[in-house]
């Protein structure tokens, strides 16, 4: 049950950092040329590969207890700072994500740079543009495939949601070549920082010695306590942001 | 500046934005809830409900006090 639990949670994760590195990927790209935007991809994928080629090992040297606690702290701050985003976005108090006017932005930024090369690679700004974006988006994924799969004693059941989301959203880009701007991402993003949060709680604690009622079944209640608080926190300021609006505008009215 | 001054700077910047966030009060909370939990445990004392009810009350402040911090700079921004 905790399998299938990880792999949604590593699945969503990745599919939302895909999106959000795809979208530079495509400014590069579409703005600049492919050539040097894909050398970009390569060498980030190149440069994630060796980090999960070192830490992955490291981490399976350290005692389990230890790990726990140290991952499931991570992941809970983790969790905790996206679902306050993801809240305060559904809840109208923060922007929501905008993959349409990133993508905007990066390509009008892309256009007015010049163009210089060395080597193999004949546009550096096409290069790094795709270089930061993978790698940098990719880390995420990176830390959310090692720390949970690790934790959960299985890397490779991680890493297969992890490769489900990148060949799901690179085969979605190909075939749209546009930012995927109907991707419910901020949705996507409080679905897992709930789940995030939830693994985060329940291996902490493990860690520092609890013992859980229920065992592994107590996930699924601190699933539903965490699931719960978000969704109640979000209908209270979404209404509390509606009724200060709406009182905003009645002073403007009058 | 040095490059490798800028480079660690920046290395150090990107690990503290992406796992303290836009509120350092959740790290420190977990931190002192994790303390609270092993200690209790320690002690003999059963803790399992300690970390869900800290990190949910964790989460209530912090997007309290976001939310707070809007209203204040929106208010500012009608007078």
């Amino acid at each position: 049950m905790n399998d299938v639990l990880l792999i949604a949670a590593v699945f969503l994760a990745c599919v939302v950092e895909a999106v959000e590195a795809l979208t530079i990927v495509l400014a590069a790209g579409l703005s600049r040329g492919w050539r040097s935007a894909m050398q970009g991809v390569g060498a980030g994928i190149v440069v994630l590969a060796l980090i999960v080629a070192a830490l992955g090992p490291a981490l399976s040297v350290i005692p389990i207890a230890w790990l726990r606690v140290l991952v499931g702290g991570l992941l809970l701050m983790f969790g905790l700072g996206w679902l306050r985003k993801a809240i305060l976005r559904a809840s109208g108090y923060q922007q929501l994500h905008d993959e349409d006017s990133i993508f905007a932005t990066q390509v009008e930024s892309a256009r007015a740079a010049g163009r210089s090369g060395a080597g193999l690679v004949t546009d550096w700004y096409a290069f790094t543009l795709s270089f930061k974006g993978v790698v940098l988006e990719g880390l995420e994924v990176v830390f959310i495939v090692l720390t949970a799969g690790s934790n959960q004693g299985s890397i490779p059941l991680a890493v297969v949601g992890a490769a489900g989301a990148v060949i799901v959203v690179t085969v979605a880009g190909i075939l749209v070549r546009a930012p995927l701007a109907r991707v419910p991402e901020n949705t996507l993003k409080f679905a897992v920082s709930v789940l995030l949060t939830s693994f985060g709680i329940f291996w902490a604690a493990e860690g520092v010695g609890v013992q859980w009622p229920g065992e592994d079944f107590a996930l699924l209640g601190v699933l539903a306590a965490v699931a719960a608080t978000a969704t109640i926190l979000t209908a209270v300021l979404r209404r509390g942001s509606t009724t200060t609006t709406a009182t905003h505008e009645t002073e403007l009215a009058t | 500046m040095s490059a490798v001054f800028r480079g660690v700077r920046g290395f150090a910047a990107f690990w503290w934005d992406f796992i303290v966030g836009d509120d350092w009060r959740i790290a420190v909370g977990v931190v002192l809830a994790l303390f609270a939990t092993w200690g209790l445990t320690a002690a003999g004392v059963p803790a399992w409900w300690l970390m869900p009810v800290a990190g949910l009350t964790i989460l209530t402040l912090s997007v309290g006090l976001a939310v707070r911090a809007h209203d204040r700079v929106q208010g500012q921004r009608r007078q």
